[in-house]
């Protein structure tokens, strides 16, 4: 019992919380853990509907969860709203008037009250799936980032005031880095007329992306910028505000790219169009990717150490771990700044006046 | 003897490699030559790193 | 991909577009307009005291420049009433010399003159005398020659060889 403790805490260190995969290290083979492992990274990638710091396994064989509940609000016909606890982590069925609703493979599904879950040809499952608007480990993440950036930069605006146009406290860290948002990210890219309307979404894009990939790597394990809803939807952002600022000359270069012969103008014409489309999802993608696969790799490596067992690879292991955590630290800042300036790039884009 | 499709994105993800390389290469060299130009050839590079990465996303579809 | 598109959570996109667009439109209200308005302002600031310590010290140029105009006045003003004072100066020792020269060759020019007069009257009243003392020597000679016939012709004789008329 205290050993299998030590390696909870470990784990917890080593930014590995929710389900714990390695509680019963001891009396399973090398086959089963593995198994175990791979599911526990591909389970911690993914959003969750509660918001768990750790688990453990008691001697008798029941899962202790150690965290927050948070609310589920499905839209069926009718708002449904019951905690997450009583799903239980899929294994009960929650009873809402006449509804049954289980947690199947991270997603709610409707049910009979004995919780069956069928399957069609394709081996997917048929059962129907309300809308789902639940406050997720991700939605609380994203609303603690929110408010933690409201309060920094609100009192960074506030101590301006106060300090006689000099910065004071925590903002004298983050004022240089506004500042070169602004003049090597925004201003060299979409030009000293124009950079002011965009200044608000670079600057918030870039802070909102470096915290949460920051929080990502603390012990919390909270994967959000890591999360394929998230990066769409700041990519979205960056495509509707490339699409709705795009000047005539931006949208002529695209349809009908000038100074080029007539059967190059036709063949550029789809291509430029795709790219239109392209540029975002790549942002989508890059973001998604990278920080996907940061965590995945990192919780590989702590997972090695438990795969090892013994001196010489686990300490080689925790070492790897250790540096690819130092890398990724750079990999958070490297990836906001990487959106940021190519949002800027692509505003610029659209902005641009070309003297032909 | 059928090749899987993860060949395949490994052949994309070897490929955007060599080519994420060389635009590295290629700033690199331009800034040693240019040290002046850095800002510009630092943009260039990035359009052209980001480009050729949108290609190694095409891997994902694969998986 | 297929992943990808089941990972896709419609909740969580619907709630990070709200939150996020919330955040974009709060942040500007309250921080980044407020921070980057302090910033301008700040920058702003800064240029204007930097260009007016500019200009101070463009000021401070000209002012020296014409400070050192009116100093190498001054110092040729000086030389010059120097120069002239030693004209001045030399012109009246010069003017005293030749004065005096003058006076000295005046005094020399009347004392030749003087002397020249009492030589010449010197010389009369010498001539005076000794036409005097001749005639008187003459009057003796004669007397005590005229008593002698003989040597009166002679001497008469030799006065006439002496006498070239």
């Amino acid at each position: 019992m205290v050993k299998s403790i030590t390696i909870k805490l470990i784990i917890l260190v080593g930014l590995i919380n929710s389900y714990n995969a390695f509680s019963n290290v001891l009396e399973k083979d090398k086959d089963e853990l593995e198994k175990e492992i791979k599911e526990y990274i591909n389970h911690h990638v993914l959003d969750s509907y509660d918001f768990n710091l750790l688990s453990y396994t008691k001697d008798d064989g029941a899962k202790v969860y150690v965290g927050v509940p948070l609310p589920v609000l499905l839209w069926d016909k009718g708002l449904v709203v019951f905690s997450s606890s009583k799903l239980n982590h899929g294994k009960s069925i929650v009873q809402v008037g006449e509804n049954y609703y289980k947690l199947y493979h991270n997603k709610i599904y409707k049910t009979d009250s004995s919780g069956t879950i069928f399957y069609d040809k394709n081996n997917h499952v048929a059962n129907k799936s309300p809308v789902d608007f639940s406050m997720t480990k991700g939605v609380v993440s994203i609303l603690l980032v929110s408010i933690l950036m409201f309060v920094l930069f609100r009192n960074l605006a506030v101590s301006y005031k106060k300090n006689k146009m000099m910065a004071s406290g925590i903002g004298r860290f983050f004022e240089p880095i506004v500042l070169y948002i602004r003049d090597e990210i925004a201003i060299p890219n979409i030009g000293q007329k124009k950079y002011k309307k965009y200044m608000s979404f670079l600057l918030t894009v870039f802070f909102f992306i470096w915290f949460c990939n920051i929080i990502g790597l603390t012990p919390l394990g909270i994967n959000v910028t890591g999360n394929i809803a998230v990066t769409f939807c700041l990519a979205l952002l960056t495509f509707i505000i490339t699409t709705v600022s795009g000047t005539k000359d931006y949208w002529k270069h695209i349809f009908w790219m000038p100074g080029m012969p007539l059967p190059m103008k036709i063949i550029m014409a789809p291509i430029e169009l795709l790219g239109v489309f392209i540029k975002p999802f790549t942002l989508m993608i890059r973001l998604y990717a990278n920080i996907s696969a940061g965590h995945i790799v990192m919780m590989t490596l702590i997972s090695m150490i438990f795969i090892f067992r013994n001196l010489i690879g686990s300490s080689l292991s925790f070492m790897l771990a250790f540096f690819i955590s130092i890398i990724e630290i750079l990999v958070a800042l490297l990836q906001a700044y990487i959106f940021t300036i190519l949002s800027a790039l692509y505003f610029g884009f659209a902005v641009e006046e070309h003297d032909h | 003897m059928e090749i899987p499709a993860i060949v395949g994105g490994g052949l994309i993800v070897i490929g955007v490699g060599i080519g994420i390389g060389g635009v590295g290469r290629g700033a690199m060299e331009a800034i040693g030559r240019q040290p002046d130009a850095y800002g510009k050839i630092q943009t260039a590079a990035l359009i052209l790193a980001a480009l050729v990465e949108g290609i190694g996303f095409a891997a994902m579809f694969v998986l | 991909m297929e992943k990808l598109i089941n990972e896709f959570s419609f909740g969580l996109f619907f709630w990070q577009l709200l939150i996020f667009v919330g955040l974009i439109f709060l942040l500007k209200k309250f921080a980044w307009k407020p921070i980057l308005d302090a910033v301008n302002e700040r920058e702003t600031y800064i240029k204007e005291a930097l260009s007016s310590a500019e200009k101070a010290r463009k000021e401070m140029e000209t002012l020296n420049k014409e400070n050192q105009g009116i100093i190498k006045k001054a110092r040729a003003e000086k030389e010059a009433l120097l120069k002239e004072a030693q004209q001045t100066s030399s012109r009246i020792v010069d003017d005293a010399k030749r004065q005096a020269k003058e006076a000295a060759d005046k005094i020399i020019r009347q004392a030749h003159e003087t002397i020249e007069g009492e030589k010449r009257s010197a010389i009369i009243e010498l001539k005076g005398k000794v036409a005097d003392i001749s005639v008187e020597m003459a009057e003796k000679i004669l007397k005590s020659e005229l008593d002698n016939k003989e040597k009166q012709s002679k001497f008469v004789q030799t006065l006439l060889k002496e006498t070239n008329i």
